[in-house]
């Protein structure tokens, strides 16, 4: 029993992190009909950034929970930034071209930070430790340590802050209409431009405060951190219904704790017969098997509203 | 870069300078035996440094030849050394394997990399030109039924084997679970590790596996701690490393952890901090101070090429040896001749008792067990491994 709480622990705090990046992906979808595959290099360059940051003000001799903080914040900042570049270079000439051509370009784009990732913080791998120890808590047999905590309570908060953003701002109802219908929204006085910017960078500020979440619950940095965390994300905003908030966040925390009971028990179910390398072929299987019985996802409107 | 290109046209140059020169003197001297002795390795990119004290390796026991003098057939021999560049790329290794044949080449050091040795081995093979890798430690290398192939480093088998041993009959560990990485060299690795440790008692009480992409293995440690081993064993290489024992132990587990060559890195230390003390891994070879003649070895070494031994050159330095000494035994210097004697040779070398099994790896491979202490490899002892006499 202990052990399967254990697993239900470890599956929450991965599905966390995937729903904050889930939600870059749905939003993007939800508003433009695009997926922007260059979602999970934003992640990384989030981390890198914040790697960087935290170095320089810790060897300015900054106060350490000062340091993480403001640290986080530059992130935050320089991927807002990357976000609303990469919709500006990369999607907004390609707004009105054929769906094939700003898929490839988000391709393109994905490979083109990677390699500038490579290029400017090279192939090792960084460590990145956090400024104080994280203590782990006994919570009857199972252990949380406090980075896994706070990364459960951060995306908690920043999801119920999105939702909130989203239902009850201005802002929030813009990007609600630009979804629903772009032509009738810019008939209504609606700057869709600037809604698309806002979405980008709201995505990516999620991308980078996951990036940093994923960084110091794993002590290492890599340029290549965000290619299989951006593929699981995408599985797990499709899992849930893509363009769907509620579903991004549903199918990260479901992904998270498929793949952690998954990989746990797989071996003894089966046998022995598959082994824990499975547990990403379970997580697509089920993903599968959802998309069978309902194409638009679990939380998913039915395909023929959006068309 | 362009100062390498220039430094690379220029030992080229060197080369071709000297070819031209020593086919001058042979014909001069016709008693005097020119034997080519290649030597393959990166001299570019990030192992360049380590392709570097190959050569030197090889160089030095050239010129310890040629300052002896060695007698071959009654001719005396005087040996040259042809040093390619491999990129540490296994096309570039092929094309580099090609010249060296085509330059007539007697034998061949390298190379460096088992994915670079691999590849030339076979080119070697088919041009009957004996190939000694001082530094390839993969299976496959020794394994592809080439009898040109032959290493003075303990393989990958052996290493694993070592490593069972070491965890059950010095450790006195029981239970002991294993993962790898489903690569080549993880899972080649982990299956020995786990022969050698059921063949002395003890019991895999799980078999787990994960990917050289992974960076979360919470999953697969929580279902793991269920079953209480005493060692956990991963095959694999330290990026997978690093956040495996982190979260082994942020999940209160104290199971000792155990790693191969692919930890035994100062990157596995600084990345994992804290939570790496007491982490074993493994080095195939014997650590410089405790091979036979390794100090006077380093300090002519030193004295020669002005910086400290990398990693492989005193293996290097054998591999000529043992190529010597096979011509020696054969009185001939060309391959057809002299390869059926490299696998007879029994040598005292530099780094061990020299001697070759069938299959051309060397004869009880010695392999050195790590154990990080207060953020440092430290030596736990050698496995295996006939030390050569003192000299």
């Amino acid at each position: 029993m202990d052990i399967f709480f254990q697993q239900i622990i470890n599956g929450l705090v991965q599905g966390s992190v995937y729903a904050l990046v889930a939600l870059g992906y749905t939003m993007v979808y939800g508003i433009l009909g695009l997926i922007n595959f260059a979602h999970g290099e934003v992640v990384m360059i989030g981390a890198m950034v914040a790697l960087a940051a935290l170095q320089a003000l810790l060897a300015a001799a900054f106060a350490p929970v000062l340091a993480v903080l403001l640290s986080l914040l530059i992130a935050v900042a320089a991927c807002m930034a990357l976000g609303y570049s990469i919709e500006r270079i990369a999607y907004r000439p390609l707004r009105n071209a054929p769906r094939l051509a700003p898929l490839i370009t988000a391709i393109g784009m994905s490979i083109v930070l990677q390699n500038l990732a490579m290029m400017i913080w090279g192939r090792e791998y960084h460590s990145f430790n956090l400024p104080f120890t994280s203590n782990s808590h006994h919570l009857g047999g199972a252990v949380m340590n406090d980075v896994q905590i706070g990364i459960v309570v951060v995306a908690l908060v920043i999801m119920a802050g999105l939702m909130w953003l989203v239902h009850h701002t201005r802002t929030g109802r813009a990007m609600r209409a630009v979804a629903e219908n772009p032509a009738a929204a810019t008939l209504m006085g609606v700057d869709i431009n600037r809604v698309i910017s806002v979405t980008f960078m709201l995505g990516s500020a999620l991308a980078a405060i996951a990036g940093f979440m994923v960084s110091a619950n794993y002590g290492i940095v890599h340029y290549y951190m965000g290619f299989m965390l951006g593929l699981k994300a995408f599985t797990a905003a499709v899992l849930g219904g893509i363009g769907n908030l509620r579903g991004a966040m549903l199918g990260g925390v479901l992904l998270g704790l498929i793949e952690s009971l998954g990989a746990g028990y797989i071996g003894d179910i089966t046998g022995g017969f598959l082994g824990s390398h499975y547990q990403d072929v379970f997580a697509f299987f089920v993903l599968i098997a959802v998309l069978v019985f309902r194409p638009s996802g679990l939380l998913g409107e039915k395909l023929a509203e959006r068309a | 870069m362009l100062i390498n290109r220039i430094a690379l046209l220029a030992a080229l140059a060197v080369i071709v300078a000297g070819c031209g020169k020593s086919e001058t003197s042979a014909t001069a001297a016709s008693d005097e035996l020119v034997i080519k002795i290649g030597a393959a390795g990166p001299l570019t990119g990030p192992q360049a440094h380590i392709g570097k004290d190959n050569e030197y390796g090889t160089r030095m026991a050239i010129d310890d030849a040629n300052a002896r003098g060695v007698m071959i057939g009654g001719k005396k021999a005087r040996f040259e050394l042809l040093s390619e560049d491999d990129q540490t790329d296994p096309k570039t290794a092929t094309i580099v394997a090609q010249k060296l044949v085509d330059a007539k080449v007697n034998g061949v050091i390298g190379h460096l990399n088992s994915g670079t040795s691999i590849p030339a081995s076979s080119i070697y093979f088919k041009n009957g030109i004996p190939q000694i890798s001082p530094s390839a430690t993969a299976v496959k290398f020794t394994a592809q039924g080439y009898n040109t192939a032959f290493r003075v480093m303990t393989n990958d088998a052996q290493q694993g084997k070592a490593l069972g041993e070491f965890a059950v009959k010095v450790l006195g560990l029981k239970n002991i679970a294993v993962i790898d990485d489903r690569t080549a060299y993880g899972q080649g690795l982990a299956d020995e590790f786990v022969k050698a440790a059921e063949a002395n008692g003890a019991k895999i009480i799980a078999r787990e596996y994960t990917t050289d992409r992974s960076v979360d293995f919470t999953a697969v440690l929580t279902s793991i701690k269920g079953k209480q081993p005493e060692l956990l064993f991963f095959g694999g290489m330290d990026p997978q490393g690093v956040p495996m024992v982190k979260q082994l132990r942020s999940l209160g587990m104290k199971t000792q952890f155990m790693m191969g060559d692919g930890g035994y890195t100062p990157k596995l230390i600084d990345l994992a901090g804290a939570a790496v003390e007491g982490t074993y891994a493994s080095l195939p070879g014997v650590p410089l101070d405790k091979m036979p003649s390794g100090r006077d070895f380093a300090k002519r070494y030193e004295a020669q090429f002005k910086q400290p031994i990398q990693l492989y050159a005193p293996y290097c330095y054998d591999a000529v040896n043992v190529m010597i000494a096979a011509m020696q035994k054969a009185g001939s210097a060309e391959p057809a001749k002299y390869l059926p004697e490299i696998g007879k040779v029994e040598l005292d070398g530099v780094t061990a008792k020299l001697a070759f099994d069938e299959k051309g790896d060397i004869k009880g491979g010695a392999v050195t067990l790590y154990q990080a202490r207060q953020g440092k490899w430290q030596v736990v002892q050698t496995m295996g491994g006939a030390p050569a006499a003192k000299p």
